[in-house]
């Protein structure tokens, strides 16, 4: 099929997809007209139930804790194929490299970091590491979480890598300690739920005492410590995601030194 | 215009559909890819709207503040997580594909099957 005809039958496909998406636009209710009834039951009970003020990491880490792990999972799982995929490549290249095609990136000059990135990046590592560290654990009174905090943490790393070298990257997170940092969190998040059930609850119950003051850092029990653990496990699934990547990126130029 | 999110919905999942289909280079169709699936953060947050409503922090205001559905807003997160996920192992396999044949363009890539 030549692109041109897939452009036709993408147009017509496109053309039934609006036509059925209009028509069950219809039957919604407007924008801003908001049915109910779980999120008004949940803004009405959360804050009471877990001690958590921030009820979108209440539902995350409580009312849908199972399917948050499941989310966790994945990014776990990501990491490991991003790996997985790249690590065979690099024993291949590894080996003496016959004369290549020269590949499109060769005739690329690039720039040498200019001091200016250096200097504005070394400033920002250190407050970078206590927004994302302050984020991963204060889901339970703010719209912050695990999730986000572990991508900011791991932007430090990367800002280790632009105001140096990647082998001040890859010294300061080194693959096997990052693949256990991984690890580690994503197994600690499954043992609160299992934590749980020895406790007599159900899988991922709240067991731990949920602070007096609704929105205290100390508040919301297992909601915190769940989100403190994803915040780990995020920032060393995009740090080592992260560290692959660049590896591949030096690699080709290596290829293109020789 | 009580409709134009979902408009803005179905704008921006036809852009992302039709960048997919006419790219010429893989990096570019994953990035048409994670706009498709921004079609559906908006769609998420457009249906737990409630309008005058608040976000669903209540810190610093009253308990029975109106405020908008938190469950669509949770989902809405684990979407980018696997977006995330997606596009890294996209990005990884892209890697692998400029490797072996040289070259990122789809069509050219399709002469190297079978």
């Amino acid at each position: 099929m030549t692109p041109r005809q897939r452009r036709w039958v993408f147009l017509a496909a496109a053309g039934g997809l609006l036509a059925f998406y209009l028509w069950g636009l219809v039957g919604l209710p407007g924008f801003g007209a908001y049915p109910g009834p779980y999120g008004d039951v949940i803004n009405a009970i959360a804050v009471a139930q877990t001690h958590a003020t921030g009820v979108v990491s209440a539902v995350n880490f409580e009312y849908r804790g199972f399917d948050t792990l499941g989310e966790e999972f994945i990014l776990f799982i990501a990491a490991t194929g991003v790996a997985t995929v790249l690590r065979h490549l690099r024993a291949e290249h590894d080996l003496p490299a016959p004369d290549e095609a020269p590949d499109e990136a060769t005739d690329r000059q690039v720039p040498t970091t200019s001091d200016a990135i250096r200097m504005v990046t070394l400033a920002f590592i250190g407050p970078t590491l206590v927004v994302g560290w302050y984020l991963a654990v204060h889901a339970q009174t703010s719209p912050a979480g695990g999730f986000q905090g572990g991508v900011v943490l791991a932007t430090a790393f990367v800002l280790v890598y632009l105001a140096g070298q990647f082998i001040a990257l890859k010294r300061i997170s080194p693959a096997h300690v990052t693949d256990s940092i991984e690890a580690l969190p994503a197994g600690s998040f499954a043992a609160v739920g299992v934590a749980a059930l020895v406790l007599g609850g159900a899988y991922l119950a709240n067991v731990l005492p949920l602070g007096s003051s609704p929105g205290a850092v100390n508040s919301s029990g297992t909601i915190a410590l769940i989100s403190f653990f994803v915040g780990v496990e995020v920032a060393a699934a995009f740090v080592l995601i992260v560290g692959e990547l660049l590896e591949q990126t030096l690699i080709i130029r290596e290829g293109v030194d020789k | 215009m009580s409709v134009f999110p979902f408009v803005v919905v179905a704008w921006i999942l036809m852009v992302g559909l039709y960048g997919i289909i006419t790219s010429r280079h893989l990096v570019h169709q994953i990035v048409c890819l994670i706009v498709v699936q921004s079609s559906t953060y908006v769609l998420l947050l457009a249906v737990g709207y409630k309008t005058g409503a608040v976000a669903p922090y209540f810190s610093d205001i009253p308990l029975n503040t109106p405020a908008v559905d938190p469950v669509v807003q949770a989902l809405a997160l684990t979407d980018v997580v696997v977006e995330a996920a997606v596009t890294a192992l996209l990005v990884a396999f892209a890697i692998q594909a400029h490797k072996r044949f040289g070259t990122l363009d789809p069509e050219k890539l399709r002469q190297f099957q079978g």
